[in-house]
């Protein structure tokens, strides 16, 4: 009986409270998006070139938006009459999806755009932040803070480019992890064995990383430009699905570390969740004491988890240069290892989520790109905002109040 | 059948002494009591058993054959399993996880065979009688429950010898009963258990023998066939304790507090507690009986200001309290004993003088004019360890490092030592050995006596009995019954399993 009362009354409030939300979207793109708007947004979903060419999509811009807009109004207002409903956070998502294909139709009106181009670039973006989201999960599953991989990804993109360079790209890799792998292994001696403030230890690393990789470009990397010119790894196109219009080349012609990205969040999903491996290293995130009458060794579970994410984090680095611009600048990584965690934290802890909201950020991250071609009268910082503030009312109606591993930033004492 | 031996054990933490010379056996087939005060070194000589600590001196020998743990997973291989005084459960695991986590089944690429585990564990519970959905979530399950869980995460690693440490300190009586049973049946299985608790009647029913410990030293054996309470007690304590309680009967005076139709909303937005009114006197002790999670923690949470109510109204002294804050509740001279110590209670790294004076630091003569006034919190807390017979090396030792029941006493011990006029008390006596117990009984009746109101909080049936002057029985979120004398403790037990005739 109690669990009647407490669902209805959370859901009444939620279905209301994202009613509210829909009815206010709906007048929003009404103003904004529909009034006054003119021609045709032309969409592009193939190239000329493409074996499977699509035809361009072409939508009449004011009347889709308005169109859209009563729908989304209407939604709000059904939703408001229905007082309550299993599906409010289904209603929530289908709105923004709705509200975002408004925007794009009215920054598009009279132009022309290539949406493909535009998933694509998503998908490249999101890659290296899904790598820094899930070294977060490893190493916040067994309660270690990382703040370091920032830092972990710069060493990554670091020793890629400069053993890239000398070795060739795949020897650039491998060195990229295991540089990543020694940083991940420095934050653990730090924080397991010596049980040092885990965000300053984090910290301390971000700001080791940053300094010496600075220092060597502009000592080393200036002086010698031959070790910084590394290979880039080259698009793989998967046989046959690559020619799929839209999803082909949105998903299928990407290089290594995409599918490398994907692979690993796969494994790690089955490393933490299905294996007897992982039901230790969860129980050593939560509740270390209980795993240990066990005979579980805390200690050693922590360090090859921290260690894991340091690898991991060293190959979303590796993404900076080698698989991408094929150089390394100072600090290139831009807060990217940060906006992974952020990403870990949406993604409630766990590879999948990280990586959803990964492609979430991509696609803000790739909007703000391709607007700046479209010259929208809205400046591009601003609209780059937009997706990150619907990613937080999102993740707020949709996914609720997220909890992070209970013995998180607790150093493990045992007498 | 098994047997276990302790020869010559002693362990010390830095200057205290735990455990010192301490020889003690077990065999298959038999249950052995283990009895102490608070702080005697009960839960350290079994965690010296389990592998958790490692002795400073003695050995331990099974079936005669010398062992060295360096690990729990040792002792655990050797067949030892112990059943901790706070609980080792992964909350947001299934219980079937919680069980194999350690001894997990694995196939291919250390894949969990999890549908087999969860058969086993079942045929655990059904062979042992030990009820429990292997998919649950421990979370979800009330205390009885999570209990058996850990009685079948040490049937699961097959131990021969079980180590129970005070686990009828959450109980309810029925599950007390059950515990016993199940107790029974794994003796007669030929399994060695050995059995803490401070509930003396509990040894004599199931014990074989008796072990007594004071101050880290075995001081005698009894036979629970031929002793009493009294001689247990006294043992134990080394003193006579007195066991029965003498109180007047009550004068109600004023209404103190004053509740009406509160509803309050818990962690995960249940109704924990549903509009349940009722009041508390002067000179009158109120027991809330119940098994636990039947919205005790929200109702006292709301009453301190601890936890911001859905509807209905609170009043102390006359005074409406709307979402007031703990402290501004405390100052008008209410106090509050929290239910779970660790977790609301004590801060486990603060010095034991630092938590005696939590709820008042910052008021004079403890602060002065933006400084902390050390020495006047020294004599303070030293007065307060002495009256509540806190057991602790000093008033600077880390709160942390005291057994459970003095971690416990310490709570007490500061919320009743200042001048109280309204005291809230969630299990007051958990954990406490019956020499404290006696104490700090005689400390409620006291003040009660002297005109204040107390609303007594406890799962322990027989305490409500004891102390209070009004029951009233809580099951899921409402009061399910009202008794205004000392009813017959079974009728209380129905009123708990939601029986409202
Ligand atoms: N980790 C520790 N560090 C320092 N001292 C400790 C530690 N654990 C226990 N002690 C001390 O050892 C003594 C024995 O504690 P123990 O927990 O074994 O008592 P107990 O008999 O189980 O008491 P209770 O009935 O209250 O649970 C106490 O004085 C306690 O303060
Ligand atoms: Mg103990």
């Amino acid at each position: 009986m109690n669990m009647e009362v407490k669902s209805s009354y959370h859901q009444i409030k939620q279905t209301q409270l994202i009613g509210y939300i829909l009815i206010a979207l709906g007048i929003f793109s009404t103003f904004v998006f529909s009034v006054g708007v003119e021609g045709d947004a032309v969409f592009r979903l193939s190239r000329p070139r493409d074996p499977l060419a699509l035809q361009n999509l072409v939508v009449p811009a004011s009347p889709y938006n308005f169109f859209v807009s009563f729908v989304l109004t209407f939604l709000g207002i059904r939703l408001l009459i229905k007082r309550m409903s299993n599906y409010s956070s289904l209603y929530l998502g289908l709105g923004f999806f709705l509200l975002i294909t408004c925007f794009l139709v009215w920054a598009t009106a009279g132009k022309s755009f290539s949406l493909t181009g535009m998933l694509q670039a998503t998908v490249v973006r999101a890659t290296p932040i899904a790598l820094a989201g899930l070294a977060g999960v490893l190493s916040e599953r067994v309660a270690v803070i990382n703040i370091g991989i920032e830092g972990m990804l710069l060493v990554g993109a670091f020793a890629g480019a400069v053993f890239g360079s000398i070795f060739g790209g795949l020897i650039g890799l491998i060195f990229a992890i295991f540089v990543g792998a020694l940083f991940g292994l420095l934050l653990a001696v730090l924080v397991i064995t010596y049980r040092v403030d885990q965000i300053i230890a984090g910290v301390a690393i971000n700001i080791l990383a940053l300094g010496t990789t600075s220092f060597l470009t502009s000592h080393l990397l200036k002086s010698h430009p031959h070790l910084n010119d590394a290979p880039i790894f080259k698009p793989i196109k998967i046989p046959f699905i690559s020619d799929l219009p839209v999803i082909g080349p949105t998903f299928f012609q990407h290089n290594f570390f995409v599918y490398g990205a994907l692979i690993l969040i796969i494994a790690s999903t089955f490393y933490l969740f299905n294996t007897g491996i992982g039901l230790r290293l969860r129980a050593v995130g939560e509740h270390p004491k209980a795993a240990d009458t066990l005979g579980v060794n805390v200690l050693k579970l922590r360090y090859l988890n921290v260690t894991l994410a340091g690898m991991v984090a060293g190959f979303g680095g590796a993404w900076f240069t080698i698989g991408s611009v094929g150089r390394f600048d100072e600090a290139m990584t831009g807060g990217r290892g940060f906006i992974g965690l952020a990403a870990m934290i949406f993604g409630r802890w766990h590879p999948v989520g990280a990586l959803m909201a990964a492609l979430v950020f991509g696609f803000a991250d790739s909007l703000q790109q391709k607007l700046a071609i479209l010259k929208t009268p809205i400046p591009s910082e601003f609209l780059a905002m937009a997706p990150y503030i619907a990613t937080i009312v999102l993740v707020a109606g949709l996914i609720g109040r997220a909890r992070a591993p209970n013995a998180i930033g607790k150093p493990y004492i045992k007498e | 059948m098994v047997s276990i031996e302790l020869k010559n054990i002693s362990k010390s933490f830095g200057p205290v002494t735990a455990n010192k010379d301490i020889n003690i056996f077990a065999k298959g087939g038999e249950i052995l009591g283990l009895l102490g005060e608070n702080g005697a070194g009960k839960t350290t000589l079994m965690n010296v058993l389990s592998g958790l600590y490692r002795p400073d001196s003695g050995t331990i020998s099974i079936n005669n054959e010398e062992k060295t743990f360096d690990s729990p997973r040792d002792a655990i291989s050797a067949g030892i399993g112990m059943v901790h005084q706070h609980f080792m459960l992964v909350p947001i695991f299934s219980v079937t996880e919680n069980v194999i986590l350690g001894n997990e089944e694995t196939g291919f690429a250390n894949f969990l065979k999890l549908s087999e585990s969860e058969r086993k564990v079942k045929e655990i519970s059904e062979k042992y009688s030990l009820f429990v959905d292997p998919k649950e979530k421990i979370e979800r399950l009330p205390v009885g429950s999570q209990q058996r869980v850990e009685i079948i995460k040490v049937l699961f690693r097959s131990a021969e010898v079980l180590i129970f440490d005070e686990p009828t300190a959450v109980l309810t009586p029925q599950e007390v009963a059950e515990l016993f049973n199940i107790m029974n049946s794994l003796k007669a299985t030929g399994k060695a258990i050995i059995f803490i608790t401070h509930k003396l009647h509990e040894v004599l029913e199931v014990c074989d023998r008796i072990s007594i410990l004071r101050a880290g030293e075995i001081v005698g054996e009894a036979d629970p066939k031929v002793a009493s309470n009294k001689e247990l007690a006294n043992m134990m304590v080394g003193r006579p304790v007195n066991l029965s309680l003498e109180r007047r009967s009550s004068k109600p005076g004023k209404i103190l507090l004053d509740v009406k139709n509160l509803s309050v909303l818990s962690e995960k937005l249940d109704l924990a507690v549903s509009d349940i009114s009722f009041d508390v006197k002067e000179g009158e002790i109120v027991g809330v009986a119940g098994v636990q999670g039947n919205g005790q923690t929200e109702l006292v949470e709301a009453l301190t200001g601890l936890r911001s109510s859905l509807s209905g109204k609170i009043s102390y002294f006359g005074q409406m309290v709307p979402n007031m804050n703990p402290r501004k509740i405390h100052q008008i001279g209410v106090r509050h004993i929290p239910e779970d110590r660790q977790k609301s209670g004590i801060i486990g790294n603060f010095s034991v003088g630092e938590n005696l004076i939590l709820n008042n630091y910052y008021a004079a003569p403890y602060s002065k004019h933006l400084k902390m006034d050390w020495d006047v919190v020294s004599i303070e807390s030293q007065k307060i360890i002495k009256n509540f017979d806190i057991r602790t090396p000093s008033n600077d030792t880390l709160a942390q490092n005291l057994s459970g029941g003095n971690q416990q006493k310490l709570v007490v011990g500061r919320e009743m030592s200042s001048h109280v006029d309204f005291l809230i008390a969630s299990q007051p006596t958990r954990g406490i050995d019956v020499g404290s117990i006696e104490y700090i009984h005689e400390q409620l009746i006291k003040s009660r006596n002297a005109g204040n109101g107390i609303l007594l909080v406890s799962t322990e049936l027989e305490e409500i009995l004891a102390l209070s002057d009004r029951i009233i029985v809580l099951f899921r979120g409402r009061i399910i019954k009202e008794f205004e004398s000392n009813p017959a403790p079974e009728q209380i037990g129905l009123a708990m399993a939601g029986h409202s005739i």
